[in-house]
């Protein structure tokens, strides 16, 4: 088709390749697979909470840890950034949480320690 | 003239970067999701911070109820699949999948703020208002903004699904809903922040 009638208005027609088929197959596959993982994820956080044998020493590294975990699922299952061609979203992400991280941390440290 | 010519396309494998303006659109709202990263940081920091200035009112040890609290992380994290399920359909040329997946989405976002408003009002009646504590004013403005974003983020899919309803995937089309989806697994992500550290931390 000459490139100048291209409508992007155009509903777009047939299906995908085979190879694209077997891919989103796989792809569904791992998604299911960690949206089971991060709802049993969740739930042990929120059992490791509201037992009260666990100390709050051990609990609170532990949820953050896996709040941690939770959240790269998220990024590279659901948000494909482990799909290929995508280094500068991993790079403008990354460099996004560094500075969230200093931001939390001088944040709570200025903020929270009371000095007068 | 040629606007009356609508030539029929065939399926690209990704039809949300199949354009120049597709792939620009991916790579500038990364960039937006890296700055809003920052700006729920400096909320969190803030509210980590001032959580134990509790003044006169209600700690959140009084306020918390992890059931509650339970449900709304189960139904946004339901609605992140839906949104999934919704792209698969759109990669595979299924616009009514699509549709109906996105339309879910909404509807679980729609039940979530639901009970974060009810969540609110109780905390407000039992004398948690923005002004009685730090740890009050930084508890609404952190989980308010994360509201806010969920609300914004219902309109916006909302506002697609109604003027695409009958257009079918097209190029146009096929990157807006894909950056919708990435917004909204966004909103997800900050969520399993707020109920760690906010509500966990907090019983």
């Amino acid at each position: 088709m000459d490139p100048h009638v291209t409508d992007p208005s155009a509903p777009l027609k047939g299906k995908p390749s085979k190879k694209a088929e077997r891919q989103l197959a796989r792809e569904g596959k791992q998604q299911i697979i960690s949206f089971v993982f991060m709802i049993f994820l969740t739930s042990i956080a929120f059992l490791t909470v509201a037992s009260d044998t666990i100390p709050n020493r051990f609990a609170i590294p532990f949820i953050l840890i896996i709040a941690a975990v939770q959240v790269i699922m998220q990024l590279y299952y659901f948000m494909h950034l482990n799909e290929r061609g995508n280094g500068w979203t991993n790079i403008m992400l990354w460099t996004g949480f560094f500075v969230a991280a200093l931001t939390v941390a001088t944040l709570m440290l200025l903020i929270g320690v009371t000095k007068y | 003239m040629a606007e009356a010519v609508k030539h029929e396309q065939t399926l690209p494998s990704h039809p949300e970067k199949a354009t120049l303006e597709g792939k620009n659109k991916f790579l500038g709202f990364w960039f937006f999701l890296g700055g809003e990263t920052v700006l729920f940081a400096s909320l969190f920091g803030t509210y980590l911070g001032l959580r134990n200035g509790v003044a006169d009112g209600p700690t959140s040890q009084d306020l918390f109820h992890l059931d509650l609290v339970f449900i709304m992380t189960m139904i946004l994290l339901t609605s992140s699949l839906t949104s999934v399920f919704a792209m698969i359909n759109m990669k595979k040329g299924n616009f009514k999948g699509l549709i109906i997946w996105m339309w879910a989405t909404v509807f679980l976002g729609a039940c979530f703020l639901g009970f974060e408003i009810y969540e609110f009002i109780v905390y407000v009646d039992y004398g948690l208002g923005f002004t009685t504590s730090a740890f009050a004013s930084s508890f609404y403005t952190l989980v308010g903004t994360h509201g806010g974003h969920v609300l914004f983020g219902i309109l916006w899919i909302s506002t697609l699904l109604i003027r695409y309803r009958k257009a079918g995937i097209t190029l146009t089309n096929a990157p807006k809903f894909y950056v919708a989806s990435l917004y909204w697994h966004f909103i997800d992500v900050v969520w399993v922040f707020i109920f760690t550290v906010v509500y966990l931390m907090g019983v």
